[in-house]
């Protein structure tokens, strides 16, 4: 329990899939300018990521792996280099079902997430945490962890920005600065203040 | 070569950047940036990546229905990418190791996708060739420059060859670890997107509100 609750921390703030690996900038940067839309965004995030991350890692141990396949009957095929188009397969899957549900069974909801969800499928986001969770051999329960905890890291991340930004819109800023890199700067700064984080431990 | 095809490779160099301006693919641009070797790899994969994704998609765009191009395009995306990142794996294992997982988030590069959707569908294979080329050279492009400062000052030392001799070894230069380090990549992003529209006036953005003179009295 302990080691997951640490694992947990790490991927919120120390490991902020936003500010230092910079996954899913396209859309930090593109709707960042408000703060509803991006509370919007990263819930969806948070959602599609908690959802993904552990489903691919079923697929890798049951499907993918060497010898995972000795279920059916075939211990010696190893068929990880599939793993991208698979991982990338589930995620666009598991986004049109979920835009599928929501919009049957809980419309409000899927008015307010609706224009973003097709818009994850492509965030780097998503497929970074399932590719990091390969890398990094979690098994399934520190899987379905690092899944919810990394998208809430996006989620306060893009957040955090939209606050910064919408203060921002009103400051005299020099010319060829304005929008694009004056965003970059700010998302510097923020990452900057997330890395004293990285001394955390639990 | 014709004078069109020379504009698609030509002008996604500066004039329409895909990461200073059209703010795509910018993930990989700031993570593989610490040292330009890495750089370079990640470039030649984008640069591959998209020439390839969109010659095979315009090629197939007739025959590509509209209710699931992008799935079509995300399959043909991945397979190629997967192509790259078992070739890096065979001739190239320490330097994939160390670009991790962004080469398959290649697959996700907003670059590529983007190419593929606004160009490729519409335009022959060879031109969408050389457009997923040109933008490919204007993603590396950009990646270099960031690599070259960040190597150079935060390490002293270019393709990992020393120039700035550092302290550490005995040398003068004391190298800049910020540089190193994540955020450096968005401040230096920053700042190269400021030099190029200072210099390419026509792509500054205008400002939601204009700050007002007030009249004297």
């Amino acid at each position: 329990m302990e080691a997951l609750i640490s694992l947990a921390v790490k991927a919120i703030f120390v490991e902020n899939l936003a500010l230092s690996f910079f996954l899913g900038m396209c859309t930090f940067i593109a709707v960042s300018k408000k703060i509803t839309t991006a509370i919007g965004l990263g819930i969806s995030v948070m959602i599609v990521q908690s959802i993904t991350v552990p489903a691919n890692n079923l697929i890798l141990t049951y499907l993918l792996k060497p010898g995972a396949l000795g279920w059916a009957g075939f211990p010696d095929i190893d068929l990880t280099f599939l793993g991208l188009i698979s991982y990338i397969g589930v995620i666009a899957a598991l986004v049109q079902i979920l835009e599928m549900i929501l919009d049957k069974y809980f419309p409000p909801l899927y008015n307010a997430l609706g224009i973003f969800l097709p818009l994850i499928t492509v965030n780097c986001a998503i497929l970074g945490g399932s590719l990091f969770m390969v890398e990094r051999d979690y098994n399934f329960s520190e899987a379905l962890t690092y899944g919810v905890s990394s998208g809430f890291g996006w989620a306060l991340a893009i957040t955090a920005m939209a606050g910064v930004r919408e203060k921002l819109k009103y400051s005299d800023i020099p010319e060829g600065l304005q929008g694009l890199g004056i965003t970059f700067i700010t998302a510097g700064l923020m990452a900057m203040a997330f890395m004293c984080f990285s001394g955390v431990k639990l | 070569m014709s004078q069109t095809r020379k504009k698609l490779l030509v002008d996604p160099l500066v004039d329409n950047n895909p990461i200073a301006l059209q703010v795509l693919g910018i993930c990989s641009a700031l993570a593989v940036t610490s040292s330009l070797k890495v750089a370079f790899v990640m470039a030649l994969a984008v640069i591959a990546v998209t020439g390839f994704s969109s010659f095979f998609i315009s090629m197939l765009r007739n025959y590509i229905p509209t209710s699931i191009r992008i799935i079509v395009q995300m399959t043909i995306i991945a397979s190629l990418v997967i192509v790259v990142d078992q070739l890096l794996k065979a001739y190239a294992y320490e330097i994939s190791k160390t670009l991790s997982v962004f080469v398959g988030l290649i697959i996700t590069n907003c670059i590529v996708m983007g190419r593929a959707e606004a160009f490729a569908m519409k335009n022959t294979p060879i031109d969408s060739f050389v457009d997923g080329i040109g933008n490919g050279l204007g993603y590396g492009l950009l990646l270099m420059c960031v690599g070259v400062v960040r190597e150079l000052f935060g390490a002293g030392s270019l393709f990992g060859i020393v120039i700035l001799n550092p302290v550490g070894d005995g040398g003068w230069y004391v190298p800049n670890g910020l540089l190193l380090l994540p955020p450096s990549a968005f401040f230096i992003i920053g700042f190269l997107i400021w030099g190029l529209r200072a210099w390419k006036k026509s792509q500054v953005e205008e400002p939601d509100f204009k700050i007002q003179a007030v009249e004297d009295h």
